[in-house]
């Protein structure tokens, strides 16, 4: 394992860096511990999202375009080389088809995902291989994705991915912490991480598909939050139960609630399971309703995603063709 | 707009639904939409026709026949014809068919939604997603009943030809609502629509041409109240079933009164929505949508005005703003909007105008800064805090997008607040506390109440009303009761079936009898013994014609008195079921101790021998015992509502009853009808046969050793029509039950219109009251609750 990027050059940084970052609040519980989520409502409110709004044609276009710019594109597999890393790291910078872009007027926006998310081991490889292009790399880290190893590792690590070039860090919370209420320790983990991070921007995984309850994910979501978090993450793609509609309003509604609090902007991250167009101009829509437009943008929001991208380049060839597109028209990753 | 530019701007931009299909139907009849009578499309006999419009754009989507007593006529004609067809196929025979009218609108769903959105102004995502997947339901749903109803309901029979007249807000839905029911149990319908709105129910009367629905099973009489007012006093018609303003209900009531119509009224309404500090917040604030932003406001259960508690107000206000702001208020056809066109400029004017009126007396508008579609009748979602329960703002029901809300300290004060209104259609409750949450809700004056929710229906769920917003239930079993007759009701006597003693009043006191120690009979008010406000008392005779008591005089103000009581006496509505049940045999128990003084009593009253009069007095006791067994099993239930959640169907006392006794029934008449009415937590005020008032007055010495609270039974002995009329002229009565003479019932039945008190009346017929199906049994128990549903959601 090398200690510093291998060429000279400064690895891309996070689009994230455009706003001031949360500079995190001193522990206070009283600040979330009232909070209750009733899960029928937000069910509720989950499924009519999808219903009270619409984008269609070139709306719809545009929309989809500017999910692929918030995609972290994703490889996170035991059996992950560095071909594959780099083929990732070249899709990452074509994301779609040229031709589709110029039918689309759009060739000189220089579209690209958001990041590209690997493990710790490929950072150097992405680095190298997104060279130039303003892409950042994402690592995952503390022991994804259950974290079950010592803190001090998970420090290490975190130091280590920063000092091979990643510019953002994915981490995992000890869910353990959460499950047994012991908020202050959650806390003094993240900030923990946050300051083993230095520049580099920290997305809290809350593994939401383990944490039991909503009422679990909107305190855990606060306490990330108070401990520095940049971004809040749904899901390491891992768990049973990855990145759904109800838990995302939760998150969301908290980050607003954090904002008003603070005036600090914190990201949204939704990661696992989505892998079709239409959910994403879903999350899209949630994010624009719940939030506002500046969660529209790679700075505050993100898709952890793998196979997404695909079914959103067919989806514009259909818009710019008017013919159902086919899967192997589209450059694989 | 170009790509490129949509990419930085992130617009969401149109999402037109296509209109195509409906034009293609409405052209396809002409422009032209007539009545449906005896399966036939037929033309209004006086010619005439008016247009109805598209709300959002003003266009006029179609001429509209204007029915007159004459059509009218020949809806009924038809629906009379097919009666006995319709009744003779059977459940089987009615669920296939309505089965088949379910398929076929689910099949058409689209073209209903389109059409029902361009003839109302709703959002075509309400119509698509609420209004017609709810239809369908309801057909489904009462299919199975039908199929089911011999089992499930073998006393009952069909009513025969019902009236229906319905409003503009949900066209086609309460076209559902009431049709299916009232079908399923075997009735014919004549159909009036609201004149705004005809669309819908013409295109499914299309739908019942199509499956095959017989002949006048089902008739369609479009028009305005003209029509309206032919269907509600046409005699041939033996129920009406109405949904609309209390204005217009009371109207009706007062016409059919008197007349033995059924009458279901599902009127206005001014829902309170609670708010307690401990609830989900962000999703109380989204409740809201679909409370009062949801059809434009037009809904008679909106939940219209916020409550708030005053900890937690100003952040929830904030919250409520934000949201507001993201509200689109756009053409109804749009997919993406939330708030579609008013019905009519009418309602335009009239939400504009008791907004600007109301708002002279104080509260806080607010409107998001929206843009609003040109030439259509639109209006902004609004919030007015610092609304005051004594401000028309607050009282009066808008019927539009506008939400007023004030503030409460405690749970006491959110439900006495809550309580503050003439109106009791709806509630919603929101805080994470189970504890609270089951606590208020029984204590709300509500038909539905909603745990963290707003505006939910089902097929399956009662849905109606207390106070003035009306009586009845729709849907669930409770709403089937609506739709039928039972059997024993046809065999009610035109001549009295308990004999009353003839004799001429003697004038003087035999002679011949030695005096006995002179015993007084009072009125019984709030468990005291206390003489007549006037100051005077009437001879009792006994079935010789000897006068052998004065009995008191009771006048208005000592109804007055007694209702009083009877209100304060509140504690036995809130009692356990058993612990009345325990009063109830105490009552028995006591009565039976005294069973000789009681025989005694029948044999010189009624002039009944002692085998008779013992009898009469055991089964008076038998009674007693049965509504004592009863009181704890008289159960809710809990209804099948498709989603996660417990929907309680609760039955509650209606609170205050007037008892006008049977006059030739004595004890026995007595004992029946108070029983059942005490027995389910009401609290009555019973006017007695005056023949046979010291039975009555004999028996409050059974009440007053019996552990009953005071001022739950209250015995008011005088003129029983005087009485009655003043009891149905209090609008602190909740009920009034009434065996009298053909005209009293039709006065009780006017009179009652004024507060819209559940009544219910004998129209001068007699019941046997020694028939265990006529003198006792559910029936008497139904007519003492009202049934509240509680939608209670669950999940972690």
């Amino acid at each position: 394992m090398s200690s510093s990027s291998s060429c000279g050059r400064e690895p891309a940084k996070s689009p994230a860096d455009h706003h001031e970052r949360n500079p995190g609040l001193a522990f206070d519980p009283s600040l979330f511990d009232r909070i209750r989520v009733n899960r029928s409502a937000v069910e509720r409110r989950a499924g009519t999202i999808a219903a009270r709004r619409t984008v269609k044609k070139a709306n719809q276009a545009a929309w989809l375009l500017r999910a692929v710019s918030c995609i972290d594109l994703t490889t996170l597999a035991g059996d992950d080389t560095p071909g594959k890393v780099k083929r990732l790291c070249l899709k990452a910078r074509r994301p779609v088809r040229d031709d589709l872009l110029d039918a689309l007027g759009v060739r000189d926006l220089g579209l690209t995902t958001a990041a590209v998310c690997v493990y710790h081991n490929h950072i150097e490889t992405a680095v190298s291989a997104l060279e130039g292009s303003g892409i950042p790399v994402a690592a995952v880290s503390t022991g994804f994705p259950a974290g079950q190893i010592p803190l001090a590792l998970k420090l290490a690590q975190v130091k280590e991915s920063v000092q091979a070039g990643a510019a953002e860090i994915d981490i995992v919370i000890s869910r353990q912490h959460v499950l047994t209420g012991n908020w202050k320790a959650l806390y003094d983990e993240v900030a923990a991480y946050r300051k083993a991070c230095g520049k580099a921007h920290l997305k809290t995984i809350l593994a939401t598909g383990e944490l039991g309850t909503l009422s679990n994910v909107a305190h855990a979501s606060w306490v990330c939050m108070m401990a520095g978090a940049d971004f809040i993450k749904t899901s390491t793609g891992k768990e049973q139960v990855n990145a759904t509609l109800p838990v995302s309003l939760v998150m969301v509604r908290a980050i607003r609630d954090y904002l008003d609090l603070t005036g600090h902007l914190v990201g949204y991250k939704p990661a696992g399971g989505i892998g079709k167009a239409k959910e994403a101009l879903v999350y899209m829509i949630l994010m624009k309703e719940e939030l506002d437009d500046r969660w529209l943008r790679p700075a505050l929001f993100r898709f952890g995603a793998s196979s997404l991208l695909g079914d959103i380049e067919r989806q514009l060839e259909h818009h710019v063709t008017g013919r159902y597109s086919a899967r192997h028209r589209h450059a694989v990753a | 707009m170009e790509v490129r530019d949509l990419f930085e701007s992130m617009e969401y931009g149109k999402a037109p639904e296509s209109k195509d299909r409906a034009r293609e139907w409405l052209d396809q009849r002409g422009g032209v939409l007539d009545h449906y009578i005896g399966g036939k499309w037929v033309t209004p006999a006086c010619g005439e026709y008016f247009p109805t419009r598209n709300p959002a754009t003003g266009d006029i989507l179609a001429s509209v026949a204007d029915g007159t007593d004459e059509d009218i006529g020949h809806a009924v004609a038809a629906a009379a014809d097919a009666l006995e067809g319709w009744v003779a196929i059977g459940g089987q025979g009615r669920a296939r068919y309505l089965y088949a009218i379910a398929r076929h609108i689910q099949k058409n769903a689209r073209l209903f939604s389109v059409l029902e959105s361009m003839d109302n102004g709703k959002p075509i995502r309400e119509s698509r997603d609420v209004d017609i997947p709810l239809v369908v339901r309801h057909f489904y749903h009462h299919a199975g009943w039908a199929q089911v109803m011999r089992e499930q309901m073998p006393a009952f029979r069909p009513i025969g030809v019902v009236g229906q007249i319905i409003p503009w807000n949900f066209p086609l839905l309460m076209l559902a609502w009431k049709v299916a029911p009232a079908l399923a149990m075997g009735n014919t319908v004549v159909l009036k629509p609201a004149e705004f709105t005809p669309a819908t129910a013409v295109l499914f009367a299309e739908m019942c041409a199509e499956v095959g629905l017989p002949r006048g099973v089902f008739n369609v009489v479009l028009g305005d109240h003209k029509a309206g007012q032919a269907l509600v006093n046409h005699a041939g018609v033996g129920k009406i079933a109405f949904t609309g303003s209390t204005e217009v209900g009371r109207i009706i009531r007062k016409a059919t009164a008197g007349t033995g119509k059924k009458l279901t009224l599902e009127l206005g309404g001014k829902s309170p929505y609670i708010v307690f500090d401990d609830c989900d917040v962000d999703s109380a604030v989204e409740g809201m949508v679909d409370a009062i932003w949801f059809n434009q406001g037009q809904v008679c259960c909106a939940g219209s005005r916020l409550l708030v508690q005053e900890s937690i107000a100003e952040r929830f206000y904030d919250k409520v703003r934000r949201r507001m702001e993201r509200l689109i208020v756009g053409d109804s056809m749009d997919k993406g909007i939330d708030i579609g066109a008013l019905v009519d400029a009418e309602q335009l004017d009239r939400v504009t105008r008791l907004v600007d009126s109301g708002l002279q007396e104080g509260g806080e508008l607010w409107q998001p800064e929206c843009e609003l579609p040109t030439g259509g009748c639109f209006y902004p979602p609004t919030l007015i805090t610092d609304v005051a329960p004594a401000s028309q703002l607050w009282q009066e029901e808008i019927f539009g997008p506008v939400m007023v809300s004030g503030t409460f300290r405690t749970p006491v004060e959110a439900v006495e607040l809550a309580n503050n209104s003439r109106y009791g259609l709806a509630a919603s409750i929101w805080t994470e506390n189970i504890n609270l949450a089951l606590d208020i809700a029984p204590r709300l004056k509500a038909g539905s109440v909603w745990i963290n929710g707003a505006n939910q229906f089902d097929a399956a769920a009662g849905f109606g009303g207390y106070r003035e917003s009306g009586f009845g239930r729709e849907g669930g079993i409770e709403g089937l009761y609506e739709y039928v007759k039972p059997f024993w009701e046809s065999r009610l006597s035109k001549d009295p079936v308990q004999q009353l003693p003839r004799f001429v009043p003697a004038e003087e006191i035999d002679p011949h009898e030695a005096p006995a120690i002179d015993r007084t009979p009072k009125l019984y008010i709030g468990g005291k013994q206390c003489r007549p406000d006037g100051g005077y008392s009437n001879a009792a005779y006994d079935a010789r014609g000897h006068v052998i008591a004065e009995v008191p005089a009771g006048n208005r103000k000592d109804i007055r008195n007694a209702v009083e009581a009877a209100r304060a006496a509140e504690g036995w509505s809130a009692a356990t079921a058993h612990g009345r049940a325990q009063v109830l045999f105490y009552i028995a128990e006591n009565l039976a101790a005294r069973a000789d003084e009681f025989v005694k009593r029948i044999v010189s009253l009624s002039g009944k021998d002692a085998a008779a009069a013992r009898a009469e007095f055991e089964l008076c006791l038998a009674r007693t015992w049965h509504y004592a067994s009863m009181a704890d099993k008289f159960e809710g239930r809990v209804h099948e509502t498709p989603y996660r959640n417990v929907t309680l169907a609760m039955n509650e006392p209606l609170g205050v009853i007037g008892i006008v006794a049977p006059e030739e029934a004595g004890l026995l008449g007595f004992i029946s009808t108070v029983m059942p009415a005490i027995a389910m937590g009401n609290r009555v005020v019973v006017v007695p046969s005056g023949h046979y008032a010291l039975l009555a007055t004999d028996f409050y010495q059974v009440l007053d050793t019996s552990d009953l609270p005071g001022g739950v039974v209250n015995i008011v002995t005088g003129d029983a029509e005087v009485l009655a009329e003043t009891l149905a002229r209090h609008l602190d009565v909740e009920g009034l039950w009434y065996w009298g003479t053909r005209a009293g019932s039709r006065m009780v039945e006017t009179e009652a219109a004024a507060s819209m008190k559940r009544t219910w009346v004998n129209y001068g017929l007699f019941h046997d009251w020694e028939d265990p199906e006529q003198g006792q049994g559910d029936q008497f128990l139904r007519r003492a609750v009202e049934v509240k549903n509680i939608w209670i959601p669950y999940g972690v």
